[in-house]
Protein backbone atom coordinates (compact mmCIF):
# COMPACT_ATOMS: atom_id res chain seq x y z
CA UNK A 1 0.00 0.00 0.00
CA UNK A 2 1.50 3.61 -1.11
CA UNK A 3 2.36 5.68 2.02
CA UNK A 4 0.04 9.12 3.36
CA UNK A 5 3.19 10.84 2.69
CA UNK A 6 6.22 10.43 1.35
CA UNK A 7 8.79 13.05 0.31
CA UNK A 8 12.20 12.28 -1.46
CA UNK A 9 15.33 14.64 -1.42
CA UNK A 10 13.11 17.51 -0.74
CA UNK A 11 14.74 21.43 -0.90
CA UNK A 12 13.27 24.64 -0.34
CA UNK A 13 15.71 27.56 -0.47
CA UNK A 14 14.55 31.56 -0.13
CA UNK A 15 17.53 33.25 -1.23
CA UNK A 16 20.78 32.37 0.32
CA UNK A 17 18.39 30.48 3.32
CA UNK A 18 18.30 26.79 2.96
CA UNK A 19 14.92 26.16 4.74
CA UNK A 20 14.47 22.52 3.97
CA UNK A 21 17.50 20.43 2.78
CA UNK A 22 16.91 17.01 1.01
CA UNK A 23 14.33 15.68 3.51
CA UNK A 24 12.96 12.48 2.91
CA UNK A 25 9.79 11.14 4.58
CA UNK A 26 7.76 8.65 5.25
CA UNK A 27 4.33 8.96 6.93
CA UNK A 28 2.51 5.18 6.89
CA UNK A 29 -1.45 5.86 6.71
CA UNK A 30 -3.46 5.63 9.92
CA UNK A 31 -0.33 7.06 12.41
CA UNK A 32 -0.30 10.53 13.95
CA UNK A 33 3.19 10.89 12.89
CA UNK A 34 5.24 14.56 14.56
CA UNK A 35 7.46 16.62 12.71
CA UNK A 36 9.40 18.11 15.65
CA UNK A 37 11.93 20.76 15.78
CA UNK A 38 12.74 24.60 17.30
CA UNK A 39 11.35 27.78 15.17
CA UNK A 40 13.20 28.05 11.84
CA UNK A 41 13.62 24.02 11.75
CA UNK A 42 12.15 24.14 8.64
CA UNK A 43 8.78 22.25 9.52
CA UNK A 44 6.37 24.94 8.52
CA UNK A 45 8.07 25.49 4.76
CA UNK A 46 7.72 21.73 4.45
CA UNK A 47 4.09 21.67 5.30
CA UNK A 48 3.59 24.27 3.17
CA UNK A 49 5.05 22.51 0.26
CA UNK A 50 3.49 19.58 1.29
CA UNK A 51 0.01 21.69 1.17
CA UNK A 52 0.41 22.99 -2.17
CA UNK A 53 1.37 26.60 -0.94
CA UNK A 54 4.77 26.59 -1.89
CA UNK A 55 5.86 24.76 -5.59
CA UNK A 56 7.59 21.21 -5.19
CA UNK A 57 9.46 19.50 -8.06
CA UNK A 58 7.54 16.51 -9.82
CA UNK A 59 8.27 13.63 -8.17
CA UNK A 60 9.70 15.20 -4.66
CA UNK A 61 6.20 14.81 -2.91
CA UNK A 62 3.37 12.10 -3.02
CA UNK A 63 0.14 12.25 -0.83
CA UNK A 64 -1.24 8.93 -0.94
CA UNK A 65 0.01 8.04 -4.19
CA UNK A 66 -0.54 11.78 -5.93
CA UNK A 67 2.01 13.92 -6.99
CA UNK A 68 1.69 17.26 -5.53
CA UNK A 69 3.41 19.09 -8.30
CA UNK A 70 1.49 17.53 -10.90
CA UNK A 71 -2.13 16.62 -9.43
CA UNK A 72 -2.71 19.51 -6.96
CA UNK A 73 -6.38 19.78 -7.30
CA UNK A 74 -6.63 16.17 -6.42
CA UNK A 75 -4.03 16.20 -3.24
CA UNK A 76 -6.33 19.21 -2.30
CA UNK A 77 -8.83 16.82 -2.40
CA UNK A 78 -7.30 14.99 0.02
CA UNK A 79 -6.11 16.69 2.67
CA UNK A 80 -7.16 18.48 5.64
CA UNK A 81 -5.13 21.63 7.37
CA UNK A 82 -4.69 23.45 10.31
CA UNK A 83 -2.27 26.51 9.90
CA UNK A 84 -0.58 27.83 13.19
CA UNK A 85 -2.26 30.91 13.54
CA UNK A 86 -5.74 31.07 14.77
CA UNK A 87 -7.72 31.70 11.77
CA UNK A 88 -11.55 31.06 12.27
CA UNK A 89 -13.53 34.00 11.05
CA UNK A 90 -14.86 35.70 14.48
CA UNK A 91 -18.05 37.63 12.71
CA UNK A 92 -19.04 33.98 11.33
CA UNK A 93 -20.68 31.86 13.79
CA UNK A 94 -18.93 28.30 14.71
CA UNK A 95 -21.73 26.48 12.22
CA UNK A 96 -21.09 29.35 9.07
CA UNK A 97 -17.52 29.09 9.54
CA UNK A 98 -17.68 24.83 9.22
CA UNK A 99 -20.57 25.34 6.51
CA UNK A 100 -18.29 27.61 4.10
CA UNK A 101 -15.92 24.60 4.36
CA UNK A 102 -18.20 22.26 3.26
CA UNK A 103 -18.55 24.54 0.37
CA UNK A 104 -15.55 25.60 -0.50
CA UNK A 105 -14.76 21.58 -0.42
CA UNK A 106 -17.84 20.44 -2.59
CA UNK A 107 -19.51 18.76 -0.05
CA UNK A 108 -22.96 17.80 -1.45
CA UNK A 109 -25.88 20.00 -0.86
CA UNK A 110 -27.84 16.92 0.25
CA UNK A 111 -26.29 15.89 3.27
CA UNK A 112 -23.95 18.85 4.00
CA UNK A 113 -25.92 20.66 7.01
CA UNK A 114 -26.30 17.16 8.42
CA UNK A 115 -22.57 16.90 7.90
CA UNK A 116 -21.59 20.13 9.52
CA UNK A 117 -23.55 19.30 12.55
CA UNK A 118 -22.04 15.79 12.83
CA UNK A 119 -18.07 17.32 12.85
CA UNK A 120 -19.65 20.39 15.18
CA UNK A 121 -20.82 17.83 17.52
CA UNK A 122 -17.70 15.50 17.42
CA UNK A 123 -15.61 18.71 18.73
CA UNK A 124 -18.06 19.35 20.94
CA UNK A 125 -19.11 22.76 19.90
CA UNK A 126 -22.93 21.95 18.89
CA UNK A 127 -24.41 24.43 21.98
CA UNK A 128 -22.04 27.10 20.84
CA UNK A 129 -22.06 26.44 16.69
CA UNK A 130 -24.74 29.53 16.44
CA UNK A 131 -22.91 31.65 18.00
CA UNK A 132 -20.29 34.22 16.29
CA UNK A 133 -16.66 31.99 17.04
CA UNK A 134 -15.05 35.08 18.46
CA UNK A 135 -17.15 34.53 21.47
CA UNK A 136 -15.27 31.43 21.87
CA UNK A 137 -12.31 30.41 24.00
CA UNK A 138 -8.76 29.42 22.20
CA UNK A 139 -9.26 26.09 22.87
CA UNK A 140 -12.78 25.98 21.52
CA UNK A 141 -11.24 28.14 18.13
CA UNK A 142 -8.92 25.42 17.82
CA UNK A 143 -11.34 22.63 17.63
CA UNK A 144 -13.84 24.76 15.51
CA UNK A 145 -10.95 24.54 13.35
CA UNK A 146 -10.30 20.81 13.26
CA UNK A 147 -14.01 20.82 12.26
CA UNK A 148 -13.29 22.55 9.54
CA UNK A 149 -10.63 20.48 8.32
CA UNK A 150 -12.81 17.54 9.25
CA UNK A 151 -15.75 18.39 6.88
CA UNK A 152 -14.80 17.26 3.92
CA UNK A 153 -13.57 13.98 5.09
CA UNK A 154 -9.62 14.49 4.02
CA UNK A 155 -7.50 11.38 4.37
CA UNK A 156 -4.28 13.31 5.55
CA UNK A 157 -5.16 15.82 8.66
CA UNK A 158 -2.06 18.34 8.76
CA UNK A 159 -1.94 20.34 11.91
CA UNK A 160 0.71 23.00 11.69
CA UNK A 161 1.43 23.55 15.58
CA UNK A 162 -2.04 23.20 17.01
CA UNK A 163 -0.91 24.04 20.35
CA UNK A 164 0.81 26.59 20.68
CA UNK A 165 -0.54 29.58 22.69
CA UNK A 166 -2.87 27.26 24.51
CA UNK A 167 -3.10 26.55 28.28
CA UNK A 168 -2.46 23.07 29.79
CA UNK A 169 -6.50 21.99 29.45
CA UNK A 170 -6.76 23.31 26.30
CA UNK A 171 -4.25 21.74 24.94
CA UNK A 172 -5.36 17.98 26.13
CA UNK A 173 -8.84 18.80 24.82
CA UNK A 174 -7.24 19.34 21.06
CA UNK A 175 -4.39 16.44 21.76
CA UNK A 176 -7.61 14.06 22.72
CA UNK A 177 -10.14 14.95 19.80
CA UNK A 178 -6.87 14.20 17.36
CA UNK A 179 -6.96 10.95 19.47
CA UNK A 180 -10.63 10.30 18.83
CA UNK A 181 -10.71 11.49 15.08
CA UNK A 182 -8.01 8.95 14.42
CA UNK A 183 -9.86 6.29 16.21
CA UNK A 184 -13.17 6.62 14.56
CA UNK A 185 -12.07 7.61 11.07
CA UNK A 186 -8.35 5.80 10.85
CA UNK A 187 -6.99 9.00 9.11
CA UNK A 188 -3.52 9.85 9.08
CA UNK A 189 -2.63 12.47 10.91
CA UNK A 190 0.73 15.06 10.52
CA UNK A 191 1.36 17.11 13.39
CA UNK A 192 4.09 19.61 13.91
CA UNK A 193 5.26 20.73 17.13
CA UNK A 194 8.10 22.02 18.87
CA UNK A 195 6.79 20.68 22.04
CA UNK A 196 8.60 17.56 22.55
CA UNK A 197 7.20 16.48 25.80
CA UNK A 198 3.42 16.49 23.72
CA UNK A 199 5.18 14.68 20.99
CA UNK A 200 6.20 12.15 23.18
CA UNK A 201 3.26 11.60 24.16
CA UNK A 202 0.59 11.44 21.28
CA UNK A 203 2.88 10.61 18.15
CA UNK A 204 3.23 6.86 17.33
CA UNK A 205 6.40 8.42 15.65
CA UNK A 206 8.48 11.35 15.04
CA UNK A 207 10.87 13.03 12.86
CA UNK A 208 13.37 15.38 14.44
CA UNK A 209 14.15 18.29 11.94
CA UNK A 210 17.17 21.10 12.31
CA UNK A 211 17.65 23.15 9.79
CA UNK A 212 16.02 21.87 6.85
CA UNK A 213 17.04 18.14 7.69
CA UNK A 214 15.88 15.38 9.18
CA UNK A 215 18.14 13.91 11.56
CA UNK A 216 16.11 10.97 13.27
CA UNK A 217 13.48 9.54 13.15
CA UNK A 218 11.09 6.50 14.82
CA UNK A 219 8.86 5.84 17.69
CA UNK A 220 9.35 8.14 20.66
CA UNK A 221 10.39 5.10 22.93
CA UNK A 222 12.39 3.71 20.40
CA UNK A 223 14.60 6.67 19.90
CA UNK A 224 14.54 7.45 24.14
CA UNK A 225 15.52 3.39 24.05
CA UNK A 226 18.23 3.72 21.78
CA UNK A 227 20.04 7.09 24.25
CA UNK A 228 20.00 5.20 27.29
CA UNK A 229 17.52 4.98 30.22
CA UNK A 230 15.74 7.73 31.57
CA UNK A 231 16.38 9.87 28.46
CA UNK A 232 13.58 12.14 27.46
CA UNK A 233 12.83 13.07 23.78
CA UNK A 234 14.55 16.35 24.75
CA UNK A 235 17.08 15.19 25.15
CA UNK A 236 17.12 12.60 22.19
CA UNK A 237 16.99 16.30 20.28
CA UNK A 238 19.93 18.02 22.05
CA UNK A 239 21.64 14.30 21.16
CA UNK A 240 21.54 14.69 17.22
CA UNK A 241 21.00 18.22 16.69
CA UNK A 242 23.46 19.62 19.54
CA UNK A 243 22.11 22.65 21.60
CA UNK A 244 19.47 23.64 19.14
CA UNK A 245 16.83 23.67 21.41
CA UNK A 246 18.00 26.34 23.68
CA UNK A 247 18.75 28.81 20.52
CA UNK A 248 21.11 28.09 18.10
CA UNK A 249 18.69 28.11 15.46
CA UNK A 250 19.94 30.64 13.45
CA UNK A 251 16.85 29.92 11.23
CA UNK A 252 14.46 30.68 13.76
CA UNK A 253 12.52 33.14 11.65
CA UNK A 254 10.69 36.28 12.76
CA UNK A 255 7.92 35.35 10.92
CA UNK A 256 7.93 31.76 12.89
CA UNK A 257 8.26 34.04 16.55
CA UNK A 258 5.56 36.15 15.24
CA UNK A 259 3.08 33.95 13.86
CA UNK A 260 3.54 32.25 17.41
CA UNK A 261 3.02 35.18 19.47
CA UNK A 262 0.09 36.64 17.75
CA UNK A 263 -1.52 33.10 17.89
CA UNK A 264 -0.91 33.32 21.61
CA UNK A 265 -2.59 36.75 21.70
CA UNK A 266 -5.81 35.67 20.35
CA UNK A 267 -6.17 32.66 22.77
CA UNK A 268 -5.85 35.49 25.67
CA UNK B 1 -19.00 11.62 19.47
CA UNK B 2 -21.07 11.87 16.17
CA UNK B 3 -19.96 9.81 13.36
CA UNK B 4 -17.47 11.59 11.36
CA UNK B 5 -17.41 11.21 7.70
CA UNK B 6 -14.68 8.97 6.84
CA UNK B 7 -15.12 8.83 2.68
CA UNK B 8 -14.14 11.79 0.76
CA UNK B 9 -17.83 13.73 0.01
CA UNK B 10 -17.27 14.31 -3.61
CA UNK B 11 -15.38 12.17 -6.52
CA UNK B 12 -11.64 12.80 -6.18
CA UNK B 13 -10.12 14.42 -9.47
CA UNK B 14 -7.90 12.77 -10.49
CA UNK B 15 -6.72 15.07 -13.03
CA UNK B 16 -6.52 19.44 -12.89
CA UNK B 17 -9.89 20.53 -13.96
CA UNK B 18 -10.70 21.59 -17.37
CA UNK B 19 -12.32 24.99 -18.70
CA UNK B 20 -15.60 23.86 -17.98
CA UNK B 21 -15.31 22.48 -14.51
CA UNK B 22 -13.44 25.68 -13.38
CA UNK B 23 -15.74 27.56 -14.89
CA UNK B 24 -18.58 25.87 -12.43
CA UNK B 25 -15.79 25.81 -9.81
CA UNK B 26 -15.44 29.72 -10.52
CA UNK B 27 -19.39 30.18 -10.10
CA UNK B 28 -19.62 27.95 -7.04
CA UNK B 29 -16.89 29.66 -5.37
CA UNK B 30 -18.33 33.35 -5.70
CA UNK B 31 -21.92 32.51 -4.71
CA UNK B 32 -20.24 30.74 -1.74
CA UNK B 33 -18.38 34.09 -0.92
CA UNK B 34 -21.01 35.93 -1.59
CA UNK B 35 -22.88 34.64 0.80
CA UNK B 36 -20.24 34.50 3.62
CA UNK B 37 -20.43 38.36 2.75
CA UNK B 38 -24.16 38.33 2.92
CA UNK B 39 -23.67 36.86 6.88
CA UNK B 40 -20.98 38.99 7.95
CA UNK B 41 -23.11 41.84 6.88
CA UNK B 42 -26.40 40.33 8.83
CA UNK B 43 -23.70 39.98 12.18
CA UNK B 44 -22.30 43.26 12.22
CA UNK B 45 -24.62 46.07 10.31
CA UNK B 46 -22.51 48.92 12.38
CA UNK B 47 -20.12 49.10 9.18
CA UNK B 48 -22.88 49.75 7.27
CA UNK B 49 -23.77 52.57 9.03
CA UNK B 50 -20.20 53.76 9.72
CA UNK B 51 -19.59 53.63 6.18
CA UNK B 52 -22.74 55.68 5.43
CA UNK B 53 -21.19 58.64 7.59
CA UNK B 54 -18.90 59.85 4.31
CA UNK B 55 -21.04 59.65 1.20
CA UNK B 56 -24.42 61.17 3.71
CA UNK B 57 -21.63 63.62 3.93
CA UNK B 58 -21.00 64.57 0.52
CA UNK B 59 -24.45 64.84 -0.37
CA UNK B 60 -25.54 66.88 2.56
CA UNK B 61 -22.42 69.08 2.49
CA UNK B 62 -20.90 69.37 -0.83
CA UNK B 63 -23.75 68.64 -2.67
CA UNK B 64 -26.37 70.86 -0.55
CA UNK B 65 -24.01 73.52 -0.83
CA UNK B 66 -22.77 73.46 -4.51
CA UNK B 67 -26.43 73.53 -5.70
CA UNK B 68 -27.24 76.44 -3.97
CA UNK B 69 -24.08 78.25 -5.12
CA UNK B 70 -24.65 77.14 -9.13
CA UNK B 71 -20.92 76.97 -9.36
CA UNK B 72 -20.52 73.69 -11.48
CA UNK B 73 -23.14 73.76 -14.76
CA UNK B 74 -24.57 71.01 -14.77
CA UNK B 75 -27.69 71.70 -17.70
CA UNK B 76 -30.79 71.11 -16.59
CA UNK B 77 -29.96 68.11 -14.15
CA UNK B 78 -29.99 69.60 -10.55
CA UNK B 79 -26.54 69.51 -8.83
CA UNK B 80 -27.45 67.18 -6.29
CA UNK B 81 -29.11 64.59 -8.79
CA UNK B 82 -26.06 64.93 -10.90
CA UNK B 83 -23.90 64.36 -7.63
CA UNK B 84 -25.48 61.13 -6.23
CA UNK B 85 -24.66 58.90 -8.70
CA UNK B 86 -21.08 59.82 -8.32
CA UNK B 87 -20.64 59.74 -4.66
CA UNK B 88 -22.35 56.18 -5.33
CA UNK B 89 -19.32 54.90 -7.24
CA UNK B 90 -17.28 56.81 -4.73
CA UNK B 91 -18.54 54.62 -1.85
CA UNK B 92 -18.42 51.43 -4.20
CA UNK B 93 -14.73 52.62 -4.89
CA UNK B 94 -13.71 53.23 -0.98
CA UNK B 95 -15.13 49.67 0.05
CA UNK B 96 -13.58 48.19 -2.74
CA UNK B 97 -9.63 49.69 -2.60
CA UNK B 98 -9.60 48.41 0.68
CA UNK B 99 -10.01 44.45 0.08
CA UNK B 100 -6.58 44.58 -0.28
CA UNK B 101 -5.63 45.19 3.58
CA UNK B 102 -8.10 42.49 4.38
CA UNK B 103 -6.87 39.87 2.12
CA UNK B 104 -3.09 41.04 3.80
CA UNK B 105 -5.12 40.55 7.78
CA UNK B 106 -6.40 36.61 5.98
CA UNK B 107 -2.65 35.88 5.12
CA UNK B 108 -1.37 37.03 8.38
CA UNK B 109 -4.35 35.49 10.16
CA UNK B 110 -3.60 31.78 8.36
CA UNK B 111 -7.05 32.02 6.68
CA UNK B 112 -5.39 32.71 3.05
CA UNK B 113 -3.64 29.25 3.47
CA UNK B 114 -6.69 27.27 4.50
CA UNK B 115 -8.74 28.90 1.31
CA UNK B 116 -5.22 28.33 -0.49
CA UNK B 117 -4.84 24.32 0.62
CA UNK B 118 -8.94 24.10 -0.51
CA UNK B 119 -9.58 22.42 -4.28
CA UNK B 120 -10.34 26.06 -5.27
CA UNK B 121 -7.86 27.75 -8.44
CA UNK B 122 -6.36 30.53 -7.59
CA UNK B 123 -8.56 32.67 -10.13
CA UNK B 124 -12.02 31.57 -8.81
CA UNK B 125 -10.48 33.18 -4.86
CA UNK B 126 -10.02 36.07 -6.32
CA UNK B 127 -12.89 36.63 -8.56
CA UNK B 128 -14.84 35.61 -5.50
CA UNK B 129 -13.16 38.31 -3.23
CA UNK B 130 -13.71 40.97 -6.12
CA UNK B 131 -17.65 40.01 -6.09
CA UNK B 132 -18.22 39.97 -2.47
CA UNK B 133 -16.46 43.41 -2.56
CA UNK B 134 -19.64 44.27 -4.78
CA UNK B 135 -22.03 42.50 -2.71
CA UNK B 136 -20.68 45.07 0.32
CA UNK B 137 -21.05 47.62 -2.28
CA UNK B 138 -24.32 46.87 -3.22
CA UNK B 139 -25.78 47.13 0.15
CA UNK B 140 -24.14 50.16 0.76
CA UNK B 141 -25.65 51.76 -2.26
CA UNK B 142 -29.10 51.13 -0.88
CA UNK B 143 -28.10 53.02 2.65
CA UNK B 144 -26.81 55.92 0.26
CA UNK B 145 -29.94 56.04 -2.33
CA UNK B 146 -32.29 55.69 0.49
CA UNK B 147 -30.29 59.19 1.57
CA UNK B 148 -30.44 60.43 -1.81
CA UNK B 149 -34.49 60.01 -2.01
CA UNK B 150 -34.47 61.71 1.07
CA UNK B 151 -32.20 64.72 0.34
CA UNK B 152 -35.19 64.79 -2.93
CA UNK B 153 -33.07 63.66 -5.90
CA UNK B 154 -35.24 61.98 -8.52
CA UNK B 155 -33.94 58.61 -9.32
CA UNK B 156 -35.04 56.09 -11.34
CA UNK B 157 -37.30 52.82 -10.26
CA UNK B 158 -37.25 50.99 -13.45
CA UNK B 159 -36.25 47.23 -12.50
CA UNK B 160 -33.96 46.68 -15.50
CA UNK B 161 -32.52 49.59 -14.85
CA UNK B 162 -31.88 48.69 -11.21
CA UNK B 163 -30.30 45.38 -12.19
CA UNK B 164 -28.01 47.25 -14.61
CA UNK B 165 -26.51 49.54 -12.03
CA UNK B 166 -26.23 46.57 -9.82
CA UNK B 167 -24.32 44.90 -12.12
CA UNK B 168 -22.10 48.77 -13.08
CA UNK B 169 -21.43 48.52 -9.29
CA UNK B 170 -20.28 44.64 -8.86
CA UNK B 171 -18.25 45.63 -11.87
CA UNK B 172 -17.00 48.44 -10.81
CA UNK B 173 -15.72 47.12 -6.90
CA UNK B 174 -14.72 44.10 -8.87
CA UNK B 175 -11.98 46.28 -10.78
CA UNK B 176 -11.13 48.10 -7.95
CA UNK B 177 -10.97 45.10 -5.39
CA UNK B 178 -8.45 43.39 -7.49
CA UNK B 179 -6.40 46.36 -7.99
CA UNK B 180 -6.23 46.63 -4.57
CA UNK B 181 -5.34 42.53 -4.63
CA UNK B 182 -2.77 43.48 -6.91
CA UNK B 183 -0.92 46.26 -5.16
CA UNK B 184 -0.95 44.33 -1.95
CA UNK B 185 0.58 41.30 -4.00
CA UNK B 186 3.08 43.80 -4.81
CA UNK B 187 3.94 45.80 -1.10
CA UNK B 188 2.87 42.94 0.60
CA UNK B 189 2.74 44.77 4.05
CA UNK B 190 -0.46 45.91 5.70
CA UNK B 191 1.30 49.50 6.45
CA UNK B 192 2.38 50.23 2.69
CA UNK B 193 -0.77 49.31 1.11
CA UNK B 194 -2.94 51.66 3.58
CA UNK B 195 -0.10 54.30 2.13
CA UNK B 196 -0.67 53.48 -1.28
CA UNK B 197 -4.79 53.19 -1.11
CA UNK B 198 -4.97 56.35 0.72
CA UNK B 199 -2.80 57.87 -1.90
CA UNK B 200 -4.62 56.61 -4.92
CA UNK B 201 -8.52 56.69 -3.83
CA UNK B 202 -8.58 60.68 -3.58
CA UNK B 203 -6.80 61.14 -7.18
CA UNK B 204 -9.14 58.28 -8.93
CA UNK B 205 -11.96 60.08 -7.54
CA UNK B 206 -11.05 63.38 -8.87
CA UNK B 207 -9.56 62.27 -11.92
CA UNK B 208 -13.55 61.19 -12.93
CA UNK B 209 -16.73 62.68 -13.67
CA UNK B 210 -18.05 62.16 -10.13
CA UNK B 211 -18.37 65.48 -9.46
CA UNK B 212 -18.08 67.61 -12.08
CA UNK B 213 -18.69 67.38 -15.72
CA UNK B 214 -15.73 66.46 -17.76
CA UNK B 215 -15.97 69.36 -20.05
CA UNK B 216 -15.01 71.24 -16.76
CA UNK B 217 -11.88 69.21 -17.00
CA UNK B 218 -8.22 71.08 -17.48
CA UNK B 219 -7.24 68.68 -20.97
CA UNK B 220 -4.75 66.91 -18.90
CA UNK B 221 -7.64 65.98 -16.27
CA UNK B 222 -9.36 64.52 -19.28
CA UNK B 223 -7.32 62.22 -20.22
CA UNK B 224 -6.91 60.98 -16.85
CA UNK B 225 -10.45 60.91 -16.92
CA UNK B 226 -10.85 58.71 -19.98
CA UNK B 227 -8.07 56.14 -18.80
CA UNK B 228 -10.09 55.82 -15.33
CA UNK B 229 -12.36 53.28 -15.05
CA UNK B 230 -14.20 54.60 -12.42
CA UNK B 231 -15.62 57.44 -14.71
CA UNK B 232 -17.12 54.85 -17.04
CA UNK B 233 -18.79 53.20 -13.60
CA UNK B 234 -20.34 57.19 -12.78
CA UNK B 235 -21.22 57.65 -16.58
CA UNK B 236 -23.24 54.32 -16.72
CA UNK B 237 -24.72 55.01 -13.24
CA UNK B 238 -25.78 58.41 -13.86
CA UNK B 239 -27.26 57.44 -17.19
CA UNK B 240 -29.11 54.41 -15.25
CA UNK B 241 -30.10 56.80 -12.28
CA UNK B 242 -30.95 60.39 -13.77
CA UNK B 243 -31.07 59.81 -17.24
CA UNK B 244 -28.21 61.90 -18.36
CA UNK B 245 -26.48 60.66 -21.80
CA UNK B 246 -24.27 57.78 -21.31
CA UNK B 247 -22.54 55.37 -23.45
CA UNK B 248 -23.52 52.45 -22.04
CA UNK B 249 -22.39 49.96 -24.05
CA UNK B 250 -19.14 51.40 -24.01
CA UNK B 251 -19.31 52.20 -20.10
CA UNK B 252 -20.02 47.95 -19.61
CA UNK B 253 -17.73 47.29 -21.88
CA UNK B 254 -14.42 48.78 -20.42
CA UNK B 255 -15.66 47.73 -17.09
CA UNK B 256 -16.02 44.04 -17.65
CA UNK B 257 -12.48 43.91 -19.77
CA UNK B 258 -11.19 45.66 -17.13
CA UNK B 259 -12.53 43.77 -14.53
CA UNK B 260 -11.32 40.45 -16.23
CA UNK B 261 -7.89 41.74 -16.71
CA UNK B 262 -7.20 42.98 -13.38
CA UNK B 263 -8.68 39.94 -11.92
CA UNK B 264 -6.06 37.37 -13.77
CA UNK B 265 -3.25 39.77 -12.62
CA UNK B 266 -4.43 39.71 -9.24
CA UNK B 267 -4.66 35.90 -9.57
CA UNK B 268 -1.23 35.68 -10.41
CA UNK B 269 0.03 37.69 -7.99
CA UNK B 270 -1.83 35.65 -4.87
CA UNK B 271 1.00 33.29 -4.91
CA UNK B 272 3.34 35.54 -3.81
CA UNK B 273 1.09 37.61 -1.50
CA UNK B 274 0.86 33.83 0.08
CA UNK B 275 4.37 33.29 0.14
CA UNK B 276 5.34 36.87 1.34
Amino acid sequence: MTPALRCVGLRQKFGDTVAVDGLDLEVERGEVFGLLGPNGAGKTTTIRMITTLLPAPPGAIQVLGRDVARQRTAVRRLIGYVPQQLSADGTLTGRENVALFARLYDVPRVGRAAQVAAVLDAMDLTEAADRPSKTYSGGMVRRLELAQALVSAPQLLILDEPTVGLDPVARDSVWDKIASIRAATGMTVLVTTHAMQEADEHCERVALMHRGRIRAQGSPDDLKDALGPGATLDDVFRHHTGNALTGDNENGGMRDVRAARRTARRVG
Amino acid sequence: MSALPVAPPAASAETEPGPLALARTVASRIATTCLVELQKLRHDRTELVTRAVQPALWLLVFGQVFTRIRAIPTGSTPYLDFLAPGILAQSALFIAIFYGIQIIWERDAGVLAKLLVTPTPRIALVGAKAFAAGVRAVAQAVVVLVLALILGVHLATNPLKIIALVAALLLGSAFFCCLSITIAGLVLSRDRLMGIGQAITMPLFFASNALYPVQLMPGWLQVVNHINPLSYEVEALRGLLVGTSARLLLDFGVLLASAIVMIAIASALLPRLARG
